[in-house]
């Protein structure tokens, strides 16, 4: 399968800032947060069509998400992923003394991945966070 | 004799049987501290402790069953700006600057600040409407919008700092003289001065123009000092006050450049000898690390380029600006030891104490918490001894302190460091104890009897640094400097009737859009919005 | 029906207050002049709301007291060695007082959003300190515009709207109608090239990346905008100038500006993917400017560098200063970032990461900011309000965050929520209570209360002073 280097962007959208104030819980949310803008002509490397599902590791952990195309374009080799959960699974949470985790220009990996799902919100929690308590 | 003290106010008499006693015998009593010009609240004060936590590590306070946490040094954080003033047996405290479009910042914070009554001055030399309407010479129509401002934001006095020149540095230029012209406002320096005080006569305020000079901290400004006052001086009536110069010492510099700068306080003095419409504050240095602060934009950037440090710029939209630069003030720098000296020179060559009064222009200067070392210089020609050898030798051989052997008595600090300051405030209950007024009262160890304060000066500062006893509306808050009792103090504001109703017409809310970035129904604090307010009625002349 | 007028917009650091609403039977019914996410709040803040105390009992979230859930709050700050205490940004000034007693009371570490978002530009502000102004400055004088690492068309929509390229101030002009009309050149170029690919089934190149459209004195007495970016935003589309840079590489860039306005010379032909004669034009036009400002966003404080892009950025700044008059201020993300901070610092010194666990209040981020904490596993208990890091922190600090126990205060469902043990829904800031908040630039206006809340929730003020209370009677009987 191929697979494509890139540098994570993570920021706001309107969407997602939309999204946000109808509630972390909607559809909006979700559709707005789940998703990865990618170049076109990567997506052509990728052989991923818009709307398919992608892979996205880093060192922190990995996510699959939904392939968009930017219209934002031409910024080969950068992916770029709204603010939320999802995003948050692979960011690199080391501060390096400064108290600010890296949130953007993080390596990344992109790979199709046509098997994998994209988990809802809940099944995002409970895969990552469930502990048991009392 | 004995002071009765009954729900807060000084009394005549009360019943001592179901009265708490206190026994100052041997110990000086005082009416609470006043001080008159201290940066301790808003958005130029909480920048400045944002710029430096380096101030604030060496100096912190640990939470007790009755005082909040807090930091240090220069400029301390609200709740311990509160406990040391108290400490020091301070009531009363004036934030001098206060944006006005940022005046809910200000009073937020004026109210975390415990155990003082307070009140802050609206900077208003700089404002639109008053460039404008003094400009085509509509005194009335200044005055009521100036009676409109300070109603919006709980203000008590007009405060004007470099006139004209915080309008220029909106585009980075500053104004060089009285008569240098704002640009793009076709008004002078003069007018803005001469107009305001004929605002504040009309609006009846208790206090006078509050001013800050122009060519602040420039060698030779001491002309422009004497020039600020004689620009108002045939609108003063009946010998009393119209113009406050405050932190003088930084407008007494002397020479045209700063290898020839030196004392202009000798020429300021005899000006202030001869004339009684003027009252200045010192603006004391001491020789310490401390932070700047003004709402100078001009000067602060120019401090920033003589001196390195870190430099923070505030411009507030139509009104004024500020700026922010920490600096070290040292003994062995002819120009700041020169500066020390100027403090000192004006306030004992200044023959009448009721026309000046003990501030650093806190942190301007140094922190408050050195008053009780400024205290021990005007009073013992010894103690300014001590310190003048270990200065400059060029400011050494310079400084007229040398031949200066006035030494001030208890009396005269009573004066400089609260009655005078009340008096010239028209806080007509504060600064003195007699029947009637706040029962704010300091009591400080040291018996005037039997300690002769020119040769004991280290005990009476000790004595001054922490009071044995501070009272504050009828509550003993510190006993032996240390907190005993936690009081919120009331906020001072003048609400000024003007016969024009004060609704502003549909003009002005037309304005409001052109001019601030905010609606007009959101600039002025709701009611309710200070927990303590202590409004003072007035009826204007117009 | 009631018409509300003057309503300050509880969501971003725009802070816009000429929000007009609409309400009839307390309900909000139509909002006027507000963008996007200001509309989709006020329309549909009570979608997703919690009404009823929750407390977590096997597992489960179940329907508690209120008493229950703030005695519950109160034993697990009060227990604990080395509480967090986070968020703060979305509420108002008079609810941080009382989380800073709070704070205070328990000896935690209390910290907010800034760790996460513009923490380091208060790093570097610490450094160097900052040229700075309120946003009418720009209004009235601005005619150079950056915006660097930022995108106001997506997190600050009105910001243009009504602060730089778009509104009338004193001495410049609104540039709406030259950017109508260059949008419509642009959308015609984009409609064209579609149809010719269709038509002729292959790629034609978009335009390239140094736009030009006419020469650089017509502008002259408008106001210009720069974009500085690394992809070509929306707000980029509406530049005069486009500097695409290369991720990572703000630094170089920033310190390529402060070498050319000195009138350096630079013997490469791009730095950061910028062509070398596209920088000395841009260092030109700042110099000629009569009063420019730097927005800066994330871009700068997320990427590699971190406060040294900012501190960077304030010394282009300050050297510009020598020549003309220039600003620079951070785009705060949410509407009371900026009041949190604020409130902090006069309370305590310092604009976030403050442990009080000695007594008195502790600074240094990287020990004691929420992040470095959690990674380490040092904090026993948290309390998150106003805030949902379960959704933004990165996922291992989250995991020692939830295997403690969490009190959530927030009148939302979300993540956090989802997650606590302690669920205390509170009232809507700046729609169902009132209470004051600062806008980007320093500002501080009222948040309005504009229709009643549910009897369950209550204010963020209130519930905290109950669980402080609460806090000291415990700590009284321990004694």
């Amino acid at each position: 399968m191929p697979k494509l280097k890139v540098i994570l962007l993570t920021g706001r959208t309107i969407d997602q800032g939309k999204g946000k104030e109808y509630g972390k819980l909607s559809r909006e949310y979700w559709e707005s947060v789940t998703i990865c803008f990618l170049d076109p002509k990567d997506l052509k490397v990728l052989e991923v069509k818009e709307d398919e599902n992608i892979k996205v590791t880093t060192k922190s952990g990995s996510v699959v998400m939904k392939a968009v195309k930017s219209a934002r374009s031409p910024h080969p080799k950068i992916a770029f992923i709204p603010y939320g959960p999802w995003a948050s699974i692979i960011m690199n949470q080391k501060t390096h003394g400064t108290g600010m985790p890296s949130l953007k220009g993080i390596s990344a990996e992109i790979e199709p991945a046509p098997k994998g799902k994209v988990l809802s919100l809940s099944e995002l929690l409970n895969k990552h966070y469930k502990v048991k308590k009392s | 004799m004995d002071l009765a003290i009954n729900n807060g106010k000084i009394v005549e008499k009360i019943n001592e049987n179901k009265a708490k006693v206190i026994d100052a015998s041997g110990m000086i009593v005082m009416p609470g501290g006043v001080d008159i010009h201290c940066h301790i609240a808003g958005t130029d004060v909480n920048t400045g402790r944002l710029l430096r936590p380096e101030d604030h590590f060496r100096d912190v306070e640990a939470k007790t069953a009755v005082t909040r946490s807090g930091v240090g040094y220069s400029i301390p954080s609200t709740f311990t700006t509160g406990y040391r003033y108290s400490r020091m047996g301070y009531t009363t405290l004036m934030n001098p600057s206060m944006p006005p479009l940022e005046a809910r910042h200000t009073h937020e914070e004026l109210e975390d600040t415990p155990m003082v009554d307070k009140a802050t001055y609206p900077l208003l030399g700089d404002w639109w409407f008053v460039l404008e309407h003094l400009r085509d010479g509509l005194i009335e129509e200044c005055a009521a919008h100036v009676a409109w401002i300070m109603a919006a934001t709980r203000g008590y006095a007009i405060k004007i700092v470099n006139p004209g020149g915080l309008e220029a540095w909106g585009f980075g230029s500053n104004v060089k003289s009285l008569d240098d012209t704002v640009p793009h406002f076709n008004i002078t320096p003069r007018e803005i001065i001469r107009g305001l005080c004929k605002v504040n006569k009309l609006l009846n305020l208790p206090h006078t123009i509050h001013v800050h000079t122009n060519n602040l901290g420039k060698p030779g400004n001491y002309v422009t000092a004497i020039e600020t006052m004689k620009c108002v001086e045939d609108l003063a009536e009946e010998n009393r006050p119209n113009i406050h110069i405050t932190h003088c010492q930084f407008s007494a510099f002397k020479g045209s450049d700063w290898q020839t700068m030196s004392s202009g306080a000798e020429e300021i003095a005899k000006y202030v000898n001869h004339h009684n419409h003027v009252t200045l504050d010192m603006g004391q240095v001491i020789f310490t690390n401390t932070t700047t602060m003004t709402a100078d934009g001009p000067f602060q950037y120019g401090l920033y380029q003589l001196s390195g440090n870190k430099w923070v710029n505030h411009d507030v939209e139509t009104e004024t600006s500020g700026g922010i630069v920490p600096f070290t003030y040292r003994r062995k720098s002819a120009v700041n030891a020169t500066q020390w000296s100027i403090g000192l020179e004006l306030a004992l060559l200044i023959k009448n104490p009721w026309k000046i009064y003990l501030t650093t222009d806190h942190p301007n200067g140094g922190p408050f918490t050195s008053y009780p070392t400024i205290i021990t210089w005007l009073m013992s020609q010894a103690a300014r001894k001590k310190t003048i050898n270990k200065i400059h030798k060029r400011a050494r051989r310079n400084s007229l302190l040398t031949s200066i052997e006035r030494e001030f008595s208890f009396y005269e600090i009573a004066i400089v460091t609260r009655a005078g300051q009340a008096k010239t405030l028209g806080l007509t209950q504060k600064g003195q104890l007699g029947v009637g007024a706040d029962a704010d009262v300091a009591i400080y160890n040291v018996n005037h009897k039997l300690v002769d304060p020119s040769k004991k000066y280290k005990k009476v500062r000790r004595a001054f640094k922490k009071a044995a006893y501070t009272i504050k509306g009828g509550e003993v808050v510190v006993k032996d400097g240390e907190i005993v009792k936690t009081v919120s103090g009331k906020t001072f504001w003048v609400d000024v009737k003007t016969s024009l109703p004060l609704e502003v017409n549909d003009d002005l809310k037309r304005k409001f859009r052109e001019y601030w970035t905010v609606e007009y129904e959101n600039y002025p604090l709701r009611k309710g919005f200070l927990h303590n307010p202590a409004p003072i009625s007035i009826k204007a002349e117009v | 029906m009631t018409i509300v007028t003057g309503v300050t917009c509880p969501v971003c650091g725009t802070f816009c207050d000429d929000i007009e609403l609409v309400v009839e039977n307390n309900v909000i019914v139509d909002v006027k002049n507000a963008c996007a996410m200001g509309a989709a709040k006020f329309l549909n803040y009570a979608t997703h709301r919690n009404l009823k105390p929750l407390i977590r009992k096997n597992g489960e979230l179940i329907e508690t007291s209120l008493n229950e859930a703030v005695g519950k709050a109160a034993k697990i700050l009060a227990d604990a060695n080395y509480p967090i205490l986070y968020g703060w940004s979305c509420t108002s000034c008079e609810a941080i007082r009382v989380g800073l007693e709070l704070a205070e009371e328990v000896g935690g570490v209390i910290d907010n959003t800034s760790t996460v978002c513009h923490g380091p530009s208060i790093l570097s502000v610490q450094d160097v300190g900052i040229v700075s102004c309120t946003l009418g400055q720009i209004r009235h004088r601005a005619d150079l515009i950056f915006y660097w690492a930022s995108n106001p068309w997506s997190a600050h929509p009105r910001h243009i709207e009504r602060y730089t390229m778009f509104t009338e101030g004193r001495f410049q002009k609104s540039t709406w109608k030259g950017y109508i009309s260059r949008l419509g050149g642009v959308l015609s170029r984009k409609r064209l090239r579609r149809a010719a690919n269709l038509v002729l089934r292959r790629d034609i190149p978009a335009t390239p990346k140094i736009e030009r459209h006419l020469p650089y004195t017509m502008f002259q007495k408008k106001r210009k905008m720069v974009v500085v970016d690394t992809r070509k935003t929306r707000t980029a589309e509406a530049a005069d100038y486009f500097l695409q840079i290369e991720p990572n590489k703000d630094y170089e860039l920033l310190q390529v500006f402060r070498m050319l306005i000195q009138n350096e010379e630079l013997n490469v032909d791009k730095v950061a993917g910028v062509p070398i004669e596209l920088l000395e034009e841009v260092a030109d036009v700042m110099l000629d400017c009569k009063l420019g400002v730097f927005f800066f966003g994330l871009g700068l404080t997320m990427s590699e560098g971190k406060h040294r892009n900012i501190d960077t950025a304030i010394s282009l700044t300050r050297d510009l200063n020598q020549r003309t008059k220039f600003l620079i201020m951070p785009m705060r993300g949410h509407y009371n970032v900026t009041g949190v901070n604020v409130v902090f610092t006069w309370q305590t010194g310092y604009p976030y990461a403050v442990d009080f666990s000695r007594g008195y209040p502790r600074y240094n981020p990287g020990e004691t900011s929420v992040i470095d904490i959690l990674s380490r596993g040092e904090s026993d208990a948290g309390l998150s309000i106003a805030s949902d890091p379960v959704a933004h922190f990165p996922r291992e600090a989250v995991q020692n965050l939830v295997k403690n126990p969490l009190i959530a205060i927030d009148p939302e469902v979300t993540p956090t929520t989802l997650m606590a043990d302690v669920v205390i829904p509170s009232s809507f800031m700046g729609i169902e209570t009132e209470g004051t908040a600062y806008r980007m630039d320093h500002v501080p206006l009222p948040l309005k209360k504009v229709v009643e809340p549910p009897k369950t929730c209550l204010s963020d003020v209130e519930i905290l002073q109950r669980i402080l209370s609460q806090v000291r009677k415990l700590r009284r009987t321990s004694n």
